[in-house]
């Protein structure tokens, strides 16, 4: 059973790293987005550069079973480019926001990759076999002369070494004035959101000279923006649900079937703030920076700066649990308004079974919360720890006081380590972490 | 408990005097119109020809001033030269997670 708690805690271990080893990283090769299909056989990076590299897990080694299979690379592709729009003078990046994986309906895969303008659906397919055999043409390409022919033969095809593709099967531009920050792909397989700072839109994978607004928070006058839009999904199992999130720490659902623009929620969650403890930081801190439904549909989970909430969706006026994640950080906020740390946004995800979530810090550091037990646990990704099937020991961090062995204090965190990517295989407990440039799978120790 | 953070002052406030203390003229609602605006308008880069030509033209074979450190300044406070420009080329180069 996945993470079914009791005395039964996830030992993690080293599986693989990805990436280089140097200290100097390149702008393009920072990791921005990673994501399992379905199945958890492919797992899909997206980096600055508009790249996708996506690694396949190889078949389970009967001889090797103490370990599952390893992530190897399947497929790599230039996704987006750098554009400029002439016209509105405004710098594009190529960096890919979000991946999302469509269900596999047939041999090939499919993906949605997203930059801060455009969309684009990606076929991912394997071709294994050559024809071989033309009558008119010589196995390099060249022409036949065809005079030269005397007899016929059928063309057959015969086994090549395997070659994946991947090809631009549909590009979804031109609708967003704003930057994307999500892309969600409905339960009915044929329409998609995505959704920018101001405004959300409804596609049709197979449609891409229009899309439908579904949601505006444009206000008529700019001087009057107080919220912008941080995160939006499709529930996983209602195809008229998705919720939206906001920079002032609120979430949205919306029922497609209400009207046709949701401008109106259906339910607005948003927890009472004391307003005695209210600061200068607290809007800022409480900016949602990812939302995400259970694969169960009964909850959802949102990160905010220092913690991890989650909501039922038959309750709009508190979340169920909240979790800290970097508590200690509450006494830093002067200092990480300052170099901008405050403005990271980090992301989180569930496991398999709901009973887990888990989201990044800085240090390279990352937290998982058992929902069941209430214990959580602070791992680090790190070469240092890269002896496969060594099982990764908790770390703590010292808020204040005497640090004991072992502890690491709060000022000797390094901010520049971020972790703002990770995710969940969807059935076992395999994880992918990526830090700022290389990316970390874990696995639990079978025995 | 509660008596506890009525004497003392809660860290976040703490953090929040250190921030005034240090920067005076921060505007009241941090997450107010200023913030937000500059948030949206990510990527918006400025640029007037003309300002370009005749500062080209006038410093002949002067060397044309530069930009300072933040490049998302409006146009007026400096004049943004070819060389100031970030290159805008795709990465050829294949992920290094691939490698």
């Amino acid at each position: 059973l996945l993470g079914a708690g009791g005395g039964n805690d996830i030992q993690w271990c080293f599986s693989q790293v990805k990436g280089a080893v140097d200290d100097d990283v390149a702008e393009a090769d920072i990791i921005s987005t990673v994501e399992f299909n379905h199945s958890g056989e492919l797992l899909a990076t997206g980096d600055k550069g508009g790249r996708v590299v996506i690694f396949q897990q190889e078949q389970e080694n009967k001889t090797q079973s103490h370990s599952r299979g390893e992530y190897n690379v399947y497929s790599t592709f230039q996704s987006h480019e750098p554009e400029f729009d002439y016209l509105k003078s405004l710098e594009i990046e190529e960096k890919i926001n979000k991946i999302r994986w469509l269900p596999q309906k047939n041999a090939a895969q499919f993906l949605l990759s997203t930059n801060d303008k455009t969309i684009k659906l990606w076929k991912i397919s394997e071709r294994d076999k050559r024809p071989e055999g033309y009558n008119l043409k010589e196995e390099d390409g060249r022409y036949r002369d065809p005079t030269t022919v005397t007899t016929l033969r059928v063309p057959v095809f015969r086994p090549m070494d395997l070659m994946v593709e991947a090809s631009p099967r549909r590009i979804f531009a031109n609708a967003h004035t704003y930057h994307i920050n999500s892309i969600s792909i409905n339960s009915d397989y044929e329409t998609y959101l995505s959704a920018d700072d101001l405004r959300i839109n409804l596609w049709h994978l197979e449609i891409t000279d229009r899309s439908f607004n579904i949601v505006d928070i444009k206000p008529a006058n700019m001087e009057e923006l107080t919220e912008v839009i941080t995160a939006a999904e499709f529930h996983p199992n209602s195809c008229n649900t998705f919720v939206y999130s906001s920079s002032k720490g609120t979430i949205r659902l919306c029922d497609m079937r209400a009207s046709a623009l949701c401008d109106r929620h259906s339910k607005l969650f948003e927890e009472p703030e004391d307003p005695s403890n209210r600061s200068f930081f607290s809007e800022i801190i409480s900016s949602i920076s990812d939302v995400k439904f259970s694969h169960s549909g009964r909850y959802m989970m949102t990160r905010d700066y220092l913690s991890v909430k989650i909501w039922d969706l038959n309750m709009e006026n508190r979340p169920v649990e909240t979790y800290q994640v970097h508590e200690y950080l509450r006494s830093k906020l002067c200092s990480l308004y300052e170099n901008d740390c405050i403005f990271d946004k980090f992301e989180c995800c569930w496991n398999g079974s709901d009973s887990i979530v888990m989201t990044g810090s800085y240090n390279n550091f990352f937290r998982m919360f058992d929902r069941n037990s209430k214990r959580d646990v602070t791992l680090e990704a790190s070469r240092e720890n890269n002896k496969p099937r060594t099982v990764l020991k908790p770390r703590k961090v010292c808020a204040s006081g005497k640090r004991k062995k072992d502890e690491i204090s709060v000022d000797s965190l390094d901010f520049n380590k971020k972790i703002l990517h990770t995710a969940w295989h969807p059935k076992e407990n395999i994880i992918a972490v990526a830090t700022t440039n290389n990316l970390y799978i874990f696995q639990d120790k079978m025995n | 408990q509660d008596t506890q953070e009525k004497e003392s002052v809660t860290p976040e406030r703490a953090e929040e005097a250190k921030l005034k203390a240090k920067y005076p003229n921060l505007g009241q609602k941090p997450g107010g119109s200023d913030f937000l605006m500059k948030r949206l308008q990510k990527g918006q880069k400025y640029f007037d020809s003309g300002d370009y030509n005749m500062a080209k033209a006038k410093m002949k074979n002067k060397q044309l001033p530069s930009m300072g450190p933040d490049k998302n300044l409006v146009t007026g406070d400096h004049i943004p030269t070819p060389q100031d420009l970030p290159q805008r080329k795709s990465s050829l180069v294949t992920s290094k997670l691939a490698g």
